[in-house]
């Protein structure tokens, strides 16, 4: 196996990394502040991709199939956190789940009566298709590098939102300290919606990035879903930074376990039964992964200590 | 109106052996089977609301019991019906088609799993502890689905139905009474475990852990005996339905059952003794109907567990009795 | 005088038809993620229902959603309390390995439209079950074959990891003569390819052959698209259907894939379907659509001939086959599956839909692997 292949790997590790941290980041951030557990974000992921899908479609721009996107899953998420789960904050853990549960059936089928069941078209704009020829002579899809640019950017305008803004103050205060913060006179109320329709935002632009290289369907925010949870389970929960390292974490594990598993295995199998071993080693790794880590830190990461 | 719970159990346990006699004379089998799949269904809930009603410990994983309780049923009636050889390393046999004896095996192989699992995992807790377990579900559902010698995701048909000895359990309302009386037995036991010592301090180590603690109970043991009596009652439940549909599949796996069963237990109010069985039946009729009006009938109970969660908490045991939560 | 003989035999006939209603049952995948295949098999079934203008067969169609112990459950209720004659519907192997073997054991005839696992054309053949579609590995095999008449001496192969995956490499390297430069199994249901494109283009192979159904096959011809490697691909029909075609778009342009089926074969039955399905549906019929079609034709070519309740007779009246396929020829084989030519097809635009011709044959007369193994 060459060093060419297996930078390409690792880029491609990086690149499924920082589209999980978008998802993961809204997760963790509506976890950390509001101590909610959102089954349904993976169906703003999925609106994010349809709305792109949609208004590229109608317009012909992916640009503004973007912009779409990213206010369409705001929007949902602003409207659901405003009807119903404003009323889970005080809920039990348990009654969050089964709420969420009931919503992602309600936006699955409620996208599939809107659009049908057959998938959309969602391509990559032209500018930015095709591959590009990195230093080391290796040829990358110009695309998926944008991809890993825009998610460290987000990252990046994350990290500068929490830690230098008025905003961010009060998320890190509302993280530690409800009652205070609504005492200084902030409209908390405000505040969870804001942050909710961020972390939706959020959600709904990695589901439009992705789905121009992906299938835009129903039901295709469900796996994604599980493995933010992953990610953040591996971070702390509500930890951004945490969601960042989990994210890359889970990516490259699971990239490079599909690709060097197998590989491992031909060592002393023969070819077939290796493929079909290390690949279903492969799809167990990164549950393993989260095994091994709570194990050993059973918050996380970067979780707070108990 | 305000009922006694007392009276609601009652009720749902007459209802539950008058609903399949009706229908056994008035000859509509498939009302059995329905009645069948959600009596199964409630004595896995049964299994999980021993973690989750009394423990506290919100387990996101309890399909990977149902499942293994389920391919233990599936592996040992597949040797016995293809006359092969089922060799364990210690131990060689040409599998069963006996019912009590893969209802052993099934409990035994889930109380093991569960032990080594718990083990490793109940020193987290809260959501990590959701996590947690269905990180483990998941493992195992990938496990399964690429385990070509017993399917993979075509899963395994069991082609007749096990035997019990004296029945015929290819007639539904046999097959009925059988899984009946264990729901019985596993509530009967549910309700003494309740009430015993060890229930209470387990019920005491829910509330506040350190408290436990400091009156010289070991916390962690009292979850890891929780844990693995709830995974075998799980277990025995998956026997049961792998033998109701003749098959298994990895999708007695997946994440989506594991969601299912905790909102049974919702729907029909947390650490009630007859919540599970009442949710079980309210979700399976429910499922029925709705399916048949629309092709979008998730909607519709997306919308209905919604009102549920929003405006009835405590589940219908919960509306019933004027009594929001089971530990009041 | 002899006129209204006629006409009183008529309703005579007639009327015993319509007391004696056949009843069938039809469980497929209506709602979720792979609905698309489903509706499309109802909706051509119930087209040729339709068009036969019979109102003594009674179609009661359920919903699996997907998943086997619903499909189990669904089919107990068919026979169980709606005392079906024949089923029919399933689209996906797992769910027909459920219900198939129990439903034919309780004396129910079972049509499969879509799915055609290698246990129930080998082994677990069973007299009731006739097989509409295909064996799972033909179009595979086609590829395989079409892979050697095109000259490719160097395949790279690729399969989700689950039994219809495994078989379908095992499918392809049945007929194929070349040798492989790369053999690998995806995970189920994988949205992302970067590290398999990355593979292909080391691996200098000449040809690339995949199986990856649904949303899968979506986005790796995306990614493969956008990749630059230019390595030529072949897959089945399933990925290249008129469902998700327009979800891939210009990425499938130009790409072989193998299918018993193309709205371009030309025969009467299948210029009539073609335009009575799009005149009634607005769309036009998929792969999918064409096996419900042909599924419920073979259905009416048997009970003109004989009553379900007498079995022997109705059985040997779907195995004659006397119906016209859009497919032009088609009988059974022993195992009763289809002996039918599989064809190459190409990706092509038309006007604003991408659509498929047909540019070759891949397997002429084609049956299947298993058969040897039926005992019938």
């Amino acid at each position: 196996m060459s060093t060419i292949l297996i930078i390409e790997q690792i880029l491609n590790g990086l690149q499924f990394g920082v589209m999980l941290f978008l998802m993961a980041a809204g997760l963790t951030l509506i976890f950390g502040v509001m101590g909610l557990i959102n089954l349904a974000h993976g169906s703003l992921y999925m609106v994010g991709a349809f709305a792109a899908a949609a208004v590229a479609g109608a317009t012909g721009s992916f640009l503004l199939g973007l912009i779409a996107a990213f206010v369409a899953a705001a929007l949902a998420g602003a409207i659901v956190e405003m009807v119903i789960i404003r009323r889970l904050y005080k809920a039990a853990h348990l009654d969050q789940v089964l709420a969420t549960f009931a919503l992602i059936l309600i936006f699955s089928e409620g996208t599939r009566w809107l659009f049908g069941s057959f998938p959309l078209f969602l391509n990559i704009p032209s500018a930015l298709s095709g591959p590009v020829t990195l230093p080391g002579g290796i040829q990358y899809s110009l695309y998926r590098l944008t991809l890993i640019a825009i998610g460290l950017a987000v990252g990046l305008g994350l990290w500068v939102l929490i830690e230098r803004t008025r905003i961010g103050v009060q998320i890190r205060a509302g993280k530690n300290d409800r009652e205070m913060i609504s005492a200084l006179g902030v409209d908390i109320g405000k505040l969870y919606t804001l942050i909710f329709a961020l972390g939706a935002a959020l959600a709904g632009l990695a589901g439009a990035l992705v789905g121009a290289i992906q299938s835009v369907q129903v039901g295709m925010g469900e796996p994604v879903l599980i493995l933010a949870f992953v990610v953040i389970v591996i971070g702390g929960i509500g930890s951004i930074r945490g969601a960042f390292v989990g994210a890359l974490l889970v990516g490259l594990t699971d990239t490079l376990g599909g690709v060097f598993l197998p590989e491992l295995f031909k060592l002393f199998m023969d070819n077939g039964a290796a493929q079909k071993s290390g690949s279903a080693l492969a799809s167990m790794g990164i549950y393993v992964l989260m095994g091994v880590v709570l194990i050993w830190r059973p918050t996380g990461l970067f979780g707070a200590r108990a | 109106m305000r009922v006694q719970e007392k009276t609601i159990n009652a009720l749902v346990v007459v209802g539950l052996m008058a609903l399949p006699l009706i229908a056994f004379v008035n000859d509509e089998p498939f009302t059995i089977t329905l009645a069948t799949r959600a009596v199964i269904l409630a004595i896995a809930a049964v299994g999980l609301n021993v973690i989750l009603g009394i423990g506290g410990l919100v387990s996101f994983g309890h399909a990977l019991f149902f499942g293994i309780g389920g391919y233990s049923m599936g592996i040992l009636a597949h040797h016995a019906q293809t006359y092969t050889a089922l060799d364990l390393g210690f131990l060689t046999t040409d599998g069963t088609k006996l019912m009590p004896v893969i209802w052993l095996v099934a409990m035994a192989v889930s109380a093991i799993v569960a032990y080594v699992i718990g083990l490793l995992i109940l020193r987290t807790s809260g959501v990590y502890f959701i996590m947690i377990t269905l990180a483990f579900a998941q493992m195992f559902y990938y496990f399964s689905i690429s385990w070509a010698k017993y399917g993979g995701e075509d899963g395994l048909s069991i082609y007749v139905r096990n035997d019990f000895p004296g029945l015929n359990t290819l007639i539904p309302i046999q097959f009925y009474a059988i899984c009946f009386i264990i729901l019985c037995i596993v509530l009967f036991l549910y309700a003494r475990l309740q009430a015993s010592p060890y229930g209470l301090a387990l019920n005491a180590n829910r509330q506040t852990e350190t408290r436990v603690e400091t009156v010289g109970l070991n916390s962690m043991k009292l979850k890891l005996v929780a844990f693995v009596i709830s995974g075998a009652i799980t277990g025995l439940a998956g026997a049961l339905f792998a033998d109701l549909n003749r098959f298994v599949s990895p999708t007695m796996f997946s994440w989506q059952l594991s969601g299912e069963l905790i909102v049974l237990i919702i729907i029909g109010g947390v650490g009630r003794l007859m919540g599970p069985v009442i949710g079980a039946c309210v979700f399976i009729t429910l499922e029925h109907f709705l399916g048949g009006l629309t092709d979008f009938w998730h909607i519709f109970l997306g919308l209905i567990l919604l009102c549920i969660v929003l405006f009835a908490r405590g589940g219908v045991v919960g509306v019933l009795t004027g009594k929001e939560g089971a530990h009041v | 005088m002899k006129k209204l003989l006629l006409a009183t035999a008529a309703t005579l006939l007639y009327a015993t038809a319509a007391i004696a209603e056949v009843k069938v049952g039809m469980i497929t995948t209506l709602s979720g993620g792979g609905a698309g295949l489903g509706i499309d098999v109802r909706d051509g079934f119930m087209l040729a229902i339709k068009q036969s203008g019979r109102d003594d067969i009674n179609v009661v169609i359920e919903d699996d959603q997907r998943k086997p112990e619903i499909a189990v459950q669904l089919s107990d209720k068919m026979i169980q309390s709606e005392r079906v004659d024949i089923m029919t519907g399933i689209i996906w192997s797992n769910l027909a390995m459920a219900v198939v073997p129990s439903a034919v054991n309780q004396d129910v005839f079972y049509l499969s439209p879509n799915a055609g696992p290698s246990p129930l054309a080998g082994p677990g053949c069973h007299k009731n079950y006739f097989n509409v579609a295909w064996q799972n590995d033909n179009l595979h095999e086609a590829a395989g074959a079409y892979a050697n008449g095109v000259n490719y001496k160097n395949s790279f192969i690729m399969a989700p990891n689950y039994p219809a995956g495994q078989d379908a490499l095992t499918g392809y390297k049945r007929f194929y003569e070349g040798k492989l430069s790369g053999e690998i199994f995806t995970q189920l249901g994988q949205t992302d390819y970067a590290a398999e494109i990355a593979q292909i283009r080391a691996s200098g192979a000449d040809s690339v052959y995949f199986f990856l159904p649904g949303g899968m096959g979506i986005s790796f011809l995306k990614q493969y698209a956008d990749s630059g490697v230019d390595t030529p691909v072949i897959g089945p029909a399933f990925s290249f259907d008129q469902g998700i075609l327009q979800a891939v778009g210009e990425a499938a342009l130009g790409v072989v894939n193998t299918s018993q089926w193309n709205k371009d074969i030309d025969n009467p039955t299948n210029s009539g379907f073609v335009d009575t399905f799009q005149a009634e549906y607005g769309r036009l019929p998929s792969l999918y659509a064409s096996q419900g079609f042909d599924t419920a034709n073979l259905l009416l070519s048997a009970l003109n001939v004989a009553e379900p309740s007498d079995a022997d007779a109705f059985r040997d009246a779907l195995r004659a086959a006397n119906f016209d396929s859009t497919r032009g020829d088609f009988s059974f084989g022993p195992n009763h599956h289809p002996v039918q030519t599989i064809y190459a097809r190409e990706v092509i635009k038309e006007g604003d839909v991408f659509t498929n011709k047909i540019i070759g044959t891949a397997l002429e007369n084609h049956s299947d692997a298993y058969a040897a193994d039926c005992k019938m």
